[in-house]
């Protein structure tokens, strides 16, 4: 029995709980809109021209059959509407997935993003008819680096690992301009797996440090892996177990001194904006999610968007486009060389100007907040996340002492001996209303549960989030505990699904078979 | 301020709880010397809806949208019509609000809708697999080139002069990096050349456009035929993923990795981002595939689900072994794209095609009939290249002023190509009216005439 003394164990299969429908109340089946094809409906009205039809299109055959179902308006917003309510959301639910900073994303900034003078701009209109989406970019630039303290921005890459992307490309051209030849990147072992795959995408050997017992880098071992041949390291800062790298400036410092770059993961960056500035702390390069500082929503997996501050030393060889402000207004450098600029910039990293939409967004949170409230955001962010550890470390066990920064970290020794393992423990939290933490990461430590409230959940929801994990973490010590939490998520549209099969036999997009065999089944 | 739920009563209990005395007890690990005693200099305090609305609302009436005046707009992105109920969906919280759906059992609104998108994006482009989405078009042909040197142990890239320069410019950025070779062929306004020459038996694959950047279209089927003759993919790139409704796809034409930007459907022009990157391939490249993939499976029930696959190609996995570094995609973007193709349907996208192409042939009949105009194309879909007695760029930017926005100039993306600044782009879609038309024509012809 769970704590509403309901039985925890539904049905298995066909039992007395199962509807006619398959339908259980607010919990609606939806098929794919391929099996809801009525050939001949349209959801759209497009008008016929007089005259008759001709084409013009060279040798090229007309088409005669896509494979597109036919709906008319109603059927599709029913079955989207349904399909939105099977997912957990941060407007619905705490959604603590640390790394990820699933704060509040307010509706002024979607409006705001929706105003024709930004939404319906050609980013190839002559620049006369967007000076104010020029002076956008340019006050955002602005406000990124008087934040970070740091001279220079890209602001084209359209995601964090993009953005890791365009910082490490820009490192490269600058050790190329010096005429040296480095080939290693230092890489933290609790380090974002994009960390890894963007210094390889571009031809570094990737040489990962170790830590120390208290989660850091540990610099003495640091040290010992410098020399002529080191290009950056690439260090997140907090890093991922939610702690600052008390050594940074060394580190920093050691790395100049041996003609290294300092690229900095700046997923974290949410935990210090307005009390540290990373160009302080000697960063060459730093990316910056909008979507997760910056509050651009995260849209089920994109659009990001991630900006890269830049260093003086690194400055001249950021990607083109970029805007400059001159006598005449506001002008975009989009060449190699144009007009005596970006002579020595690597190139482009993306269409056009980079994502204009999240760039709305972003400005409108920051105005929103102020100097002020961003500093108090990141106090707030700071404040949950030890609060949620204070209330949680003697029952289940924090892998690092305190205090933490924006999210705290846990393994699963608590849970030994229980039969329960972290993803157990993860489904039973969505049982009881929460979205889970972020699981198996860092992988420094066994079992990660990584816990990231961020600023937008009140005390309130706090304390009944570690009140439910006390609970779980009881729970799963009871003698006959294991066997809810390995049957969980109970109260979900759907149960465990079946990774591995989905792995082994791909099936990646609807074929009518796929149908049948879901029928014959 | 009205996003942080905390009074000063709840900071200060909390402080309590935690055992410290003040926040900045919190942040003790910071060098000393690096922790800001306040709010930073030179930026303003916090704002009301009002101020934001004041602010960001004066910088956006310093633009002309597109859609305020005639516009003919394209080279990679184009203005259509979305229908109401797309925008109103994508922002259901639910959706808009919702992580990359690392917990299937609570994300299943996402992964069935990723699911629809796969399946619509193998459908349009005529492929057997696609991804659940990339940054942008540009982007997704970078990829779709590094993933032919994966597949072909090649690293030779042959370009054709027909496709878009930014996606030349991404894709030649990546391929530098990591020590390839690209060759390119000149810019082709009138889809007369042939790669052949250019293709060797240490080619990886050869990157061709359809549309071409100018308008022009063709049937790729011969140089498919030679290119695997010779151990090498073709990359076909759509920019106008509209064209796909009424053309043969390049699927059709043997095309072994189709990438392309699927703006047209379902998003705005947002001057230049976010866009959806689309991205299909043969199904037995799919190990080698960038980005995310969505899969059906079954639950512990036995019930369809839907869930991320293949993930062992991936960077949270493989780490410096990944296919690529992507992590975020454009979720919320291919949402919108999958939205308004479902409410297009078969018949609906059959018929946008039509419109555009026949408004289309509309324009560049009206505009070849002005003296010193001429269309340089000999087929096309919705967008087709005009040639000028002068400079188009010095036109476009006089006819601004009237307002009205005539095209793109190819010296926009050519700088250093004089041949080709007598060029205009003139795209043509269902929200062209023929009084735009019109009024193009009779500006044009005026200009010329001067």
């Amino acid at each position: 029995m769970n704590r509403q003394g309901r039985p925890t164990h539904t049905h298995v299969g066909k039992g007395p709980e199962d509807t006619f429908t398959g339908d259980r109340g607010l919990m609606a089946e939806a098929k794919l809109i391929f099996e809801q094809d009525s050939p001949g409906a349209c959801g759209v009205d497009l008008p016929r021209r007089d005259g008759p039809a001709s084409t013009r299109l060279g040798n090229v055959p007309v088409r005669s059959h896509v494979g597109l179902p036919d709906l008319a308006e109603p059927r599709a917003v029913r079955h989207y509407t349904r399909l939105s309510q099977k997912n957990m959301s941060i407007d619905g639910q705490m959604y603590p997935l640390g790394s990820c900073t699933m704060k509040h994303n307010p509706r002024l900034n979607e409006k705001l993003a929706r105003l024709p003078g930004f939404a319906d701009l050609h980013p190839l209109q002559p620049l006369s008819t967007v000076q104010g989406a020029l002076e956008l970019i340019d006050t955002l630039a602005h406000w990124l680096k008087t934040l970070t303290g740091m001279p220079a921005v890209a602001m084209s890459p359209g995601a964090g690992a993009h953005g890791e992307l365009c910082g490490m490309m820009a490192i490269r051209a600058a050790i190329d301009d010096r005429g040296e030849t480095r080939t290693r990147v230092l890489v933290p072992e609790s380090a974002h797996g994009t960390n890894p795959a963007t210094a390889a995408a571009l031809g570094f050997t990737v040489d990962t440090i170790k830590a120390t017992d208290d989660g850091r880098v540990d610099l003495a071992a640091f040290k010992d892996r410098l020399g002529p041949d080191v290009a950056a390291i690439m260090l997140t800062n907090p890093n991922t177990c939610g702690l600052f790298e008390r050594d940074i400036i060394d580190i920093a410092d050691a790395l100049h001194e041996a003609g290294g770059y300092f690229y900095c993961d700046g997923a974290n960056f949410n935990a210090i904006v307005g009390k540290v500035r990373p160009g302080d702390l000697g960063v060459d390069a730093m990316h910056i999610n909008l979507h997760k500082t910056f509050s651009t929503p995260h849209g089920g997996g994109g659009p990001g968007s991630g900006p890269v501050v830049l260093s003086d030393a690194l400055a001249p060889f950021a990607p083109v486009p970029f805007v400059v402000h001159g006598p005449d207004g506001f002008r975009l450098v989009e060449h190699h060389g144009q007009d005596g600029e970006a002579e020595k910039s690597f190139g482009r990293m993306k269409g056009f100007h980079g994502q204009m939409g999240m760039f709305v967004r972003a400005l409108a949170y920051m105005l929103s907040h102020g100097a002020d409230g961003l500093r108090q955001a990141s106090e707030d962010a700071v404040l949950n996340a030890n609060y949620v550890l204070a209330g949680l470390q003697d029952k289940l066990t924090a892998s690092f002492p305190g205090p933490c920064m924006h999210e705290a970290l846990f393994d699963d020794r608590f849970l030994k001996g229980t039969g329960v393992g972290t993803l157990d423990l993860a489904k039973a939290l969505i049982d009881e209303g929460f979205h889970p933490m972020t699981m198996y990461f860092p992988l420094v430590v066994h079992g990660a549960l990584l816990i990231e409230p961020t600023e937008s959940e009140s005390r309130e929801t706090l304390d009944r989030f570690i009140a439910t994990l006390r609970h779980l973490a009881d729970r799963a010590h009871d003698e006959d505990g294991a066997e809810a939490f390995l049957s969980a998520p109970h109260h979900t549209p759907r149960r465990r699904l079946d990774e591995t099969a989905a792995a082994r036999q791909p099936i990646l997009r609807w074929t009518p078979e796929t149908t049948q065999q879901e029928a014959a089944e | 301020m009205r996003y942080l739920p905390h009074t000063a009563a709840d900071r200060t209990a909390m402080l309590a709880a935690i055992g410290v005395d003040s926040i900045d007890d919190l942040f003790k690990d910071v060098p000393a010397g690096a922790l800001l005693s306040g709010p930073i200099d030179g930026l303003p305090p916090h704002e009301g809806e009002l101020g934001v609305e004041r602010a960001l609302g004066r910088m956006a009436a310093r633009n002309v949208p597109a859609g305020s005046v005639p516009s003919f707009l394209g080279a990679g992105a184009y203005r259509h019509h979305v229908p109401a109920s797309v925008d109103y969906l994508i922002q259901r919280g639910e959706f808009l609000t919702a992580y990359t759906p690392y917990q299937p059992e609570v994300s299943q609104g996402t992964l069935q809708t990723l699911f629809e998108f796969q399946t619509q994006v193998a459908a349009i482009t005529g492929m057997e697999v696609a991804n659940a989405s990339m940054y942008d078009g540009a982007t997704a042909c970078a990829e779709a080139v590094m993933m032919a040197a994966r597949l072909t142990r090649r690293d030779r890239t042959v370009f054709s002069g027909g496709v878009h320069p930014h996606y030349r410019d991404v894709t030649r950025n990546l391929v530098d990096f990591t020590g390839g070779t690209l060759v390119e062929a000149d810019p082709d306004p009138t889809g007369t050349e042939t790669l052949l020459d250019l293709l060797d038996d240490q080619t990886a694959c050869v990157v061709v456009q359809n549309p071409t950047l100018f308008g022009q279209v063709a049937d790729l089927s011969e140089l498919a035929d030679a290119c695997h003759a010779k151990g090498a993919l073709l990359v076909v790139v759509v920019t106008e993923v509209v064209s796909l409704g009424l053309m043969t796809p390049p699927g059709d034409m043997g095309a072994d990795i189709v990438v392309a930007e699927g703006q047209s459907i379902g998003n705005s022009l947002n001057f230049g981002g976010p866009y959806v990157g689309l991205f299909a391939t043969r199904q037995r490249f799919v190990r080698q595939m960038p980005g995310r993939l969505c899969g059906q499976t079954v639950d512990a029930d036995g019930k369809r689900g839907f869930v991320l696959t293949l993930s062992t190609r991936e960077q949270h996995i493989r780490r410096e072994k990944a296919t690529s570094n992507i992590c975020t995609n454009s979720g919320l973007c291919a949402l919108a794209f999958t939205i308004h193709l479902t409410l297009l349907g078969e018949t609906g996208f059959h018929r946008l095609a039509e419109l555009n192409h026949e408004l289309a042939i509309a324009a560049a009949d009206r505009l070849s009939s002005i003296d010193g105009v001429s269309v340089l194309n000999s087929g096309f879909f919705n967008e087709f290249t005009i040639s000028l007695p002068g400079p188009a760029a010095s036109i476009v930017d006089r006819l601004a002023e009237e307002p009205i926005l005539a095209g793109v100039p190819v010296s926009r993306l050519y700088r250093d190509r004089p041949d080709l600044a007598p060029l205009l782009l003139v795209a043509v879609t269902e929200t062209t009216t023929e009084d735009d038309i019109e009024r193009l024509a009779i500006a044009l012809g005026r200009e010329v005439a001067q």
